[in-house]
């Protein structure tokens, strides 16, 4: 039995924002896979819910003719992970969502309550800022774009206010166009788990000339906030494809990053898995980029 | 039917969702209770303030440890002991002002609905007193200014010792001597359906519904700890979603039938949250171990010596039992001239340990197996060569507990069988002088394990039969069927000694103590056992019954009358079938008497049960993760009852032993004492995706003393788990771990302090 005072339902985007402006105390509730949880354990028990479930146009997937791929907020899980756009364009994003949780959680909970539940450890984070995503916010008057990596402001906490709410992520055309990424969650099991940290790289090499001409590495609990690595990237960027690249990346990002200690796991354990997960993500997102590449190149001869 | 795979005979009721359990019985307008929990580890309640919860509209009633009986009550699920000495011990009220851990039992609130419930309980004002918190057993039995019950100055619970032969003599004539510390940690049983039970009166009794292995047990507590005729009682249980042990308890029902007498004798629930579970409840013990041993140039063990120091935490519910049984188990199984053994139980602010799969065993055989793998690492010997060296080929006898024997003893047959099955020696030669990130090792552990709990307690079973009026029977036990398959073996056996398809057996699955034969219970691996040789001399008895009234029907002189397939055979011959036997025993009108049949057997047997675990590990040395390639079972249990629902059983237990290996620990906050990871999500329970494909694997030998050739196998499957997996590290990886679970942050440890990465 759960404690909840008062559930109002909305059809539209319109009438989410009004009822969250006409009830101060309401919260979103969209999967409820974050939000249940939160009123169970007591920490929200006794609040009221708008339920964003039946707003059609948040759901779903659209590649526009720009190369910007909008994804609805509301998109669950497992249907982010099975869409032919990201399956094609950004399967990283997929598969990164699809090692949340276990099938039943994958199936209820969305990408949007992902990110806006703050939780550093969320599975689709790391992804998003190595994608640069953008985050389209409604509020009653014309809404907002905000880069993700301006969303986070601390554990738990995001950018948004009362009658605001996520519509779309946007991952733009020019940030993903000729990368591939990879990501690799380390928890202390192989499912029903969170992320005791992850990383998500997303590159982009010269094949011919075997070189790694951009990289984004992003950590999920290396910080409050999920962390983007700009100092290793920065390093990394121009480097030949081999054995000290990768020894850098894993050095870097131990200097890099700054895990807590706690008891879930101690700051050296974290460091140590940091620079071997960093390193390991970075190979396979290259491996992969070498693979279309040769793809690419038998289909040209055929 | 013996040795026959019959499907379950609860599977299609369970499957279908029709099973009852003891939720889907609640009684319309229940009450709901929930109970109070103590937000410090240790100390007093200086005050406590209702007057808000009472008020709050839906509030039935609050009570608080003011207004509970005074006395104080055991809660194990032993049986009843007649002479004091053997008592268990009464150190719990209901509810308590002296909080010993952290969430400890301090008020109760009873409302009309869950909710209401649980928002009183924030509105209730406690004010302590803290004491200092101790967690550990060693710094506990130093004593402390309050000890944790006033009884036990040093916080010890108990202590046992034995010795065997001269230690001192054999550790001087030894050629290496060897010393080792190892610890086991807190782990909680995990049964899918949490802790719950209703209870509500009836013509001046109460009556309590819950999901126990104890039902008689149960009742017998209700009435010591509300200090009430325990006639007074009635206890129904109805299916249960798993126990382990945790259900061999008396945990939340007490409690209840004191709060239903509280309101009128209204139906009140108590269900805990998954949370509660695991604070509030029982635990596995946590046991550290000394262990020495002297062997001579030819790996021969001369003398060996253990101390344990289990932590009992908070309340002593099973107890010194568990650490005792270890005690036992290491002086059987190993041929040691000289052994010394001493162990202690000590009170600490832990949540309190009981019983759980295994009794102790799984805790000495993690020290013990790591022990003889590391005495074999430095002397350089194969550890199964060593084991072979070393085991006891055949019968043999506990020194002190007659009759405790190995009657039949299949080990060296299942270390053949689990050699075999892992490639050992292909294997050990194969991982040895790894050097690279990813390295491959074999281990394996073995084990004794004991049927029942003669003649350390008593053991008694009650079986009743009646004949219906077509041929078919109804069989009641007292025994408790809960999830492990007890009752399909029961009907297996009933069918089997009377000679009928199983088909023709119908088992009462729920126990009610007013109707219910009695029997102590689910645990110790002892109904198909001691309850079995109720069934089997009931079943008997029966079939004799049947017979004698058949003498009265069949026409004629007969040598010979004997009951085969639903018929009596009159000489060999068909002469007249059950059915018609059956109608006449109900109606006939010059010679009608129902044929039932009823046994109450006390057991004063007890038999030995062993097997082993083998298996193959992969460890990823910089991201500190082992991944199990293979694991195999391999069990003497004597026959087996039902192939499959055996292996069923070796399955989960192979899981229960992986997870206490490899990643289960109830970890507790330094200051406080409460537990920081007591959830689903934080207690690493592994799921499908960690678990490797399970073999088991049986050596049938008939054992001379199991009613059916059978012996234990309920509870020997989790022991030899993580030792085995330890074992495999060490020869993967050449680290002997001391501690389990072996758990990436403590394989980094070890590595990056070995230098390994």
């Amino acid at each position: 039995m759960y404690d909840i005072e008062n559930y109002y339902n909305a059809e539209t985007i319109k009438e989410a924002v009004l009822l969250l402006k006409e009830h101060p105390d309401a919260r979103i509730i969209s999967g409820g896979s974050d939000v249940l949880i939160k009123i169970r354990e007591g920490k929200m028990a006794g609040t009221s819910l708008v339920s964003i479930r039946d707003i059609k146009e948040i759901r779903g997937i659209r590649l526009m003719d720009s190369g910007d791929i909008f994804i609805g907020a509301a998109t669950t899980f497992s249907h982010v992970t099975k869409d032919p756009v990201i399956q094609k364009l950004i399967p990283v994003l997929g598969e990164a969502v699809d090692q949340v949780g276990g099938p039943q959680v994958r199936n209820i909970g969305t990408i949007g309550g992902n990110v806006c539940n703050g939780a550093v450890s969320a599975d689709s984070a790391p992804t998003l800022f190595s994608l640069n995503a953008m985050l389209r916010i409604a509020d009653g008057t014309g809404g907002r774009m905000v880069p993700i990596q301006d969303f986070y402001l601390g554990p738990g906490r995001v950018d948004l206010h009362q009658g605001d709410v996520l519509t779309h992520i946007v991952i733009p055309g020019k940030d993903y166009q000729g990368y591939h990424g990879f990501y690799i969650k380390y928890s202390m099991r192989n499912a029903m788990d969170i992320a005791t940290l992850s990383c998500s790289v997303v590159s982009r090499i010269d094949p011919q000339k075997k070189v790694l001409e951009d990289v984004r590495i992003t950590f999920g609990v290396a910080a409050p906030v999920p962390y983007r690595c700009h100092k290793t990237e920065e390093a990394l960027k121009g480097m030949e494809i081999g054995d000290e690249l990768f020894a850098k990346v894993e050095a870097l990002v131990r200097e890099e990053i700054n895990p807590r200690d706690s008891w879930r796991a101690s700051k050296a354990f974290r460091l140590q898995i940091g620079g071997e997960i960093a390193k390991r993500a970075l190979k396979e997102s290259i491996r992969r980029g070498m693979v279309d590449d040769e793809n690419a190149a038998g289909g040209e001869q055929s | 039917m013996i040795g026959k795979s019959v499907p379950r005979v609860d599977a299609y009721e369970k499957v279908t969702g029709r099973a009852k359990f003891t939720d889907d019985m609640i009684l319309d307008k229940c009450l709901v209770a929930k109970v109070c929990h103590a937000t410090i580890g240790n100390g007093i309640v200086k005050s406590i303030d209702t007057s808000e919860a009472e008020a709050l509209d839906g509030v039935v009633k609050v009570v608080t440890f003011k207004d509970v009986p005074n006395h104080c009550y055991p809660t194990p699920g032993h049986p009843w002991s007649v002479e004091l000495a053997h008592q268990d011990v009464a150190d719990r009220n209901l509810l308590t002002g002296r909080v010993r851990y952290y969430g400890d039992d301090i008020a109760a609130v009873v409302a009309e609905d869950e909710v209401t419930a649980s928002r009183a309980l924030k509105l209730i004002k406690v004010e302590y007193e803290e004491y200092p918190v101790v967690l550990s057993p060693r710094l506990s039995m130093r004593g402390s200014e309050h000890p944790i019950h006033l009884d036990k100055k040093d916080n010890i619970l108990a202590r046992s010792s034995f010795a065997i032969g001269d230690v001192d003599k054999g550790l001087e004539d030894a050629a290496v001597q060897i010393h080792r510390s190892y610890k086991t940690p807190i782990v909680q049983h995990c049964h899918i359906e949490n802790n719950i039970s209703y209870a509500y009166m009836e013509k001046g009794r109460i009556v309590v519904v819950s999901s126990t292995q104890i039902p008689h047990i149960v009742r017998r507590v209700v009435g010591q700890a509300l200090g009430i005729p325990w006639g007074q009682v009635r206890v129904i249980k109805p299916y249960v979603g798993g126990g382990f042990g945790n259900k061999q308890e008396v945990l939340y029902e007490p409690l209840n039938a004191f709060l239903t007498m509280q309101v009128g004798g209204r139906p009140v629930k108590i269900e805990l949250t998954r949370e509660e579970t695991f604070t509030n409840t029982r635990t596995r013990h946590s046991i550290e171990y000394e262990m020495t041993a002297g062997v001579d140039r030819e790996g021969h063990l001369l003398a060996k010596e253990m101390t344990a120091y289990s932590n009992q935490g908070a309340y002593a519910s099973h107890g010194h039992a568990i650490a005792a049984n270890g005690l036992t188990a290491s002086r059987l199984q190993y041929a040691c001239p000289n052994i010394r053994g001493e162990a202690y139980t000590v009170y600490t602010n832990c949540p309190t340990a009981g019983a759980m799969r295994g009794y102790g065993i799984p805790q000495v055989c993690y020290a013990t197996e790591s022990f003889m793998d590391d005495i074999a690492y430095e002397i350089g010997m194969d550890p199964l060569e060593f084991r072979r060296k070393n085991l006891i080929h055949g019968y043999y006898e506990d020194a002190y507990l007659k009759p405790i024997a190995a009657n039949s003893n299949g080990i060296f047959e299942c270390l053949d069988k689990g050699a075999a099955y892992i490639h050992w020696d292909e294997k050990r030669k194969a991982y040895a002088d790894q050097t690279g990130d990813i390295r491959r090792g074999v281990g394996m552990a073995l084990f004794s394990y004991k049927t029942g709990v003669w003649p350390i307690s008593l053991e008694i079973a009650g079986a009743r039969l009646s004949l219906n009026q077509d041929g078919s029977v109804q069989l009641q036990v007292g025994a408790t069927e809960i999830g492990q398959g007890a009752d399909t073996v029961f009907s297996q056996m009933a069918a089997e000694t009377l000679h009928m398809d199983i088909s023709r057996v119908h088992i009462v699955t729920m126990q009610d103590t007013d109707v219910t034969p009695f029997d102590t219970g689910a645990y110790a691996s002892r109904q198909s056992f001691v309850t079995g040789t109720a069934v089997k001399e009931c079943a008997q008895l029966l079939k004799q019954k049947i017979l004698d009234y058949a003498r009265t029907l069949v026409p004629g002189n007969v040598d010979r009358l004997e009951l085969e397939d639903g018929y009596i055979l009159a000489d060999g011959r068909q002469a007249i079938s059950l059915e018609e036997l059956a109608m006449e025993s109900y109606y006939s009108l010059s010679n009608s008497s129902v044929l039932t049949a009823e046994v109450s057997r006390q057991v004063k047997k007890n038999t030995v049960a062993t097997g082993c675990c083998f298996a193959e590990v992969e460890v990823d040395m910089k991201l500190g993760k082992i991944k199990v390639l293979d694991i195999v079972n391999v069990h003497d249990s004597g026959v087996l009852l039902n192939p499959q629902l055996a292996a069923m059983q070796v399955h989960g237990g192979m899981s229960m032993g992986m997870g206490c290996g490899l990643s289960e620990q109830l970890l507790l906050d330094k200051k406080t004492g409460r537990p920081l990871n007591g959830t689903l999500l934080d207690y690493k329970l592994m799921t499908t995706m960690d678990t490797p494909d399970l073999t088991a694997e049986f050596v049938e030998l008939n054992d001379p003393m199991g009613p059916y050739g059978n012996k234990a196998l309920g509870e020997p499957p989790a022991i030899p788990g993580a030792p085995a997996i330890r074992n495999a590290v060490l020869h993967a990886t050449g680290i002997g771990f001391a501690e389990i679970p072996l758990t990436p942050q403590r394989l980094i440890d070890g590595f990056t302090k070995a230098g390994l990465i």
